[in-house]
């Protein structure tokens, strides 16, 4: 998309300039909020506590081991959604983006119908191998790759879509085998898709935290990732809280400033 | 003969349907309008899309037999493919580009290096080869893509429309350069293009397709001489006019055009090189045996030269100096005479 050379003369009305500044207050405002309460004095005790340490460990565990699952998982799905020629397609890719928006709170339930110790997959888990996923470390793991998952999923079809196959008949021609191929051409074309997606993933793991309190609980050293924690904080020591939701605040705004040219680029489409 | 083939196919509106051969060193350049089957054919060749039915022998290999089920993999091919957008791996170097063949083919690193590094040698662009696609020009992705396609030593080269991706001012260099390279490789090559121009240059073989059918083989003197299609006709300028030939006399619709030679007969070509006609303000007395008179529909010009074209019946076009058209004063809808001596014309069987 280009501008046009000459900027012409845009005069906002006020009735849209009001309720665009009652939009930035309400987006905001909470976010200095938090920056102005945030116990900067206290910080380094509060993020040394062994609260604030087993939270963080866990967080970032499960986040990068959900990520790792939503990329070894959900690239091979992301293939199949966008080449493979078989009927029901379509309903894969409805069923597999409905975590999306569904409210994770529903997913937790899910999960544990699903995962439970008598659910429909976790009563064999349990009997068969002794396998108990809710309440534990896997649990949350399972719950945050269930939420996380598609944004890698949708984000890499997207440019396996887009990406154009003449490429791939190009390497053919010069003799790649279909496994050359996937490993020398396509995956390296689609490369900055993939790391856009598992950035997203990563963050939405890290967030989360309906599935994870309804399906793996609030135990601390066992499934109390960072929002739990906070979530428990402010029964307790607000400022703890205060403290812990600043650390998630820093790690979003890097994950949209590393993803600011694919996001953020003006008018970029 | 390096290459035998016999594709069929269907199209959504035609049926292809093609054979061709080529021999070890020689150039075929596949001419015909866009949507004649041209790419479909060379997709075929390559493995890239299966005919209906047909058999591709290459080199001595089978790689194509409807009848037997053989069905070869574009990469059990010995086949070099110079895409028309050169396609080359954006991800890659120019290096690792030409390397990419002999890697695929498990050939060790260093050894598939060097011999990329031979070939971008030979193409003059080794200072190229640690660039990416993108910061190279047209001609220079060119040699790329073709170092890149020749390095495995394929007994087939492949070119689709080589030079289309290219902009006028640096297409005719690219070209010469293009038929140098060519003219040292080894196997067979097909190449494809709409431009008659190219295919004149570039090929020792000029196989004419229309509608997926070959309309005429031959060289590209030949071809260009006698056309034996409206749109090679077209496109290098000749008027082509089609009737039948009897006592030297041709009846094109309800025109007779006198010819010299007087023992053809039969449906018949009659090809008349614009050059070839004079213009004239009144009907013109002496040697010319053919003349009309029409009204000049348009004036163009044609680098130095001017093109005039005029609804006589048949409609012709003529070529003349702009001295002429000044002289004449010739603009259009005004009314001239036409005029083409009977040696002058090109007759032959349709």
């Amino acid at each position: 998309m280009t501008s046009s050379p000459a900027r012409a003369r845009r005069v906002t009305p006020i009735p849209i300039g009001i309720l665009a500044a009652i939009a930035v207050a309400l987006l905001g405002i909470p976010l200095i909020g938090l920056v102005l309460r945030t116990p900067w004095s206290r910080l380094p005790d509060i993020l040394t506590s062994p609260v604030a340490t087993e939270a963080l460990r866990l967080s970032l565990l499960c986040s990068v081991a959900a990520t790792a699952i939503a990329i070894v998982l959900g690239i091979p799905l992301a293939w199949v959604l966008a080449r493979a020629k078989v009927p029901g397609v379509p309903v894969v890719r409805a069923l597999v983006t409905l975590p999306l928006v569904l409210p994770p709170v529903v997913g937790g339930v899910a999960l544990l119908i699903a995962f439970g110790r008598r659910g429909l997959v976790g009563q064999y888990l349990y009997d068969w191998f002794g396998v108990q996923l809710p309440f534990s470390t896997a649990g949350v793991i399972i719950a945050e790759a269930f939420v996380a998952m598609p944004f890698l999923v949708i984000t890499v079809e997207g440019a396996l879509r887009s990406a154009d196959p003449r490429f791939e008949e190009a390497a053919a021609t010069l003799g790649a085998s279909r496994w050359h191929i996937l490993r020398r051409v396509t995956l390296p074309l689609i490369a900055p898709a993939i790391v856009a997606g598992a950035v997203l993933a990563w963050a939405r793991a890290l967030g989360e935290f309906g599935a994870t309190i309804t399906f793996a609980g609030n135990l601390p050293g066992v499934t109390q990732t960072m929002p739990l924690a906070v979530y428990a904080a402010l029964d307790t020591d607000r400022e703890v809280a205060f403290a812990l939701s600043m650390i998630l605040l820093a790690v979003s705004l890097a994950v949209l400033i590393a993803l600011r040219d694919r996001y953020l680029r003006r008018g970029a489409s | 003969m390096s290459l035998a083939a016999r594709i069929a196919m269907e199209r959504p509106d035609f049926t292809v349907d093609i054979t061709l051969d080529a021999a070890d060193g020689e150039v075929v350049g596949l001419l015909g309008p866009n949507g004649s089957g041209k790419s479909t054919t060379l997709r075929c060749l390559a493995g890239l899309e299966s005919p209906r039915s047909g058999n591709i022998i290459i080199s001595g290999t089978v790689v194509e037999d409807s009848s037997g089920g053989i069905d070869l993999a574009p990469a059990q091919r010995s086949v070099g493919y110079v895409f028309q957008d050169y396609l080359l791996f954006p991800h890659l170097t120019v290096l690792d580009n030409v390397a990419f063949g002999p890697r695929a083919r498990g050939v060790a690193k260093r050894d598939a290096e060097a011999a990329a590094q031979t070939w971008l040698e030979r193409f003059e662009i080794a200072d190229l080869a640690d660039r990416k696609p993108g910061q190279l020009s047209g001609g220079q992705a060119q040699r790329v893509a073709l170092a890149r396609a020749l390095v495995t030593d394929p007994d087939l080269l492949l070119l689709d429309e080589p030079l289309a991706a290219l902009d006028a001012g640096t297409r005719a260099s690219v070209r010469s350069v293009l038929r140098r390279h060519l003219s040292g490789v080894r196997g067979a090559v097909v190449l494809v293009t709409h431009d008659p121009l190219d295919a004149m240059v570039l090929a020792d073989r000029v196989v004419v397709l229309e509608q997926g059918q070959v309309v005429q083989v031959g060289t590209p003197a030949d071809v260009a001489r006698r056309p034996a299609s409206t749109y090679v006709a077209q496109l290098v300028g000749v008027n082509l006019l089609r009737g039948e030939a009897q006592d030297g006399l041709v009846s094109v619709g309800d025109a007779v055009v006198a010819v010299g030679d007087r023992r053809i007969a039969g449906p018949v070509i009659v090809a008349i090189r614009p050059e070839a006609i004079s213009v004239h303000h009144q009907r013109p007395e002496g040697s010319a045996r053919n003349t009309w008179p029409g009204r000049i529909t348009s004036l163009e010009a044609r680098g130095d030269l001017v093109r005039v074209e005029v609804d006589s019946v048949p409609p012709l076009a003529a070529i003349v100096t702009p001295g002429a058209v000044a002289e004449l004063a010739l603009h259009e809808g005004a009314e001239v005479w036409l005029s083409v001596k009977a040696v002058d014309l090109d007759v032959y069987p349709a």
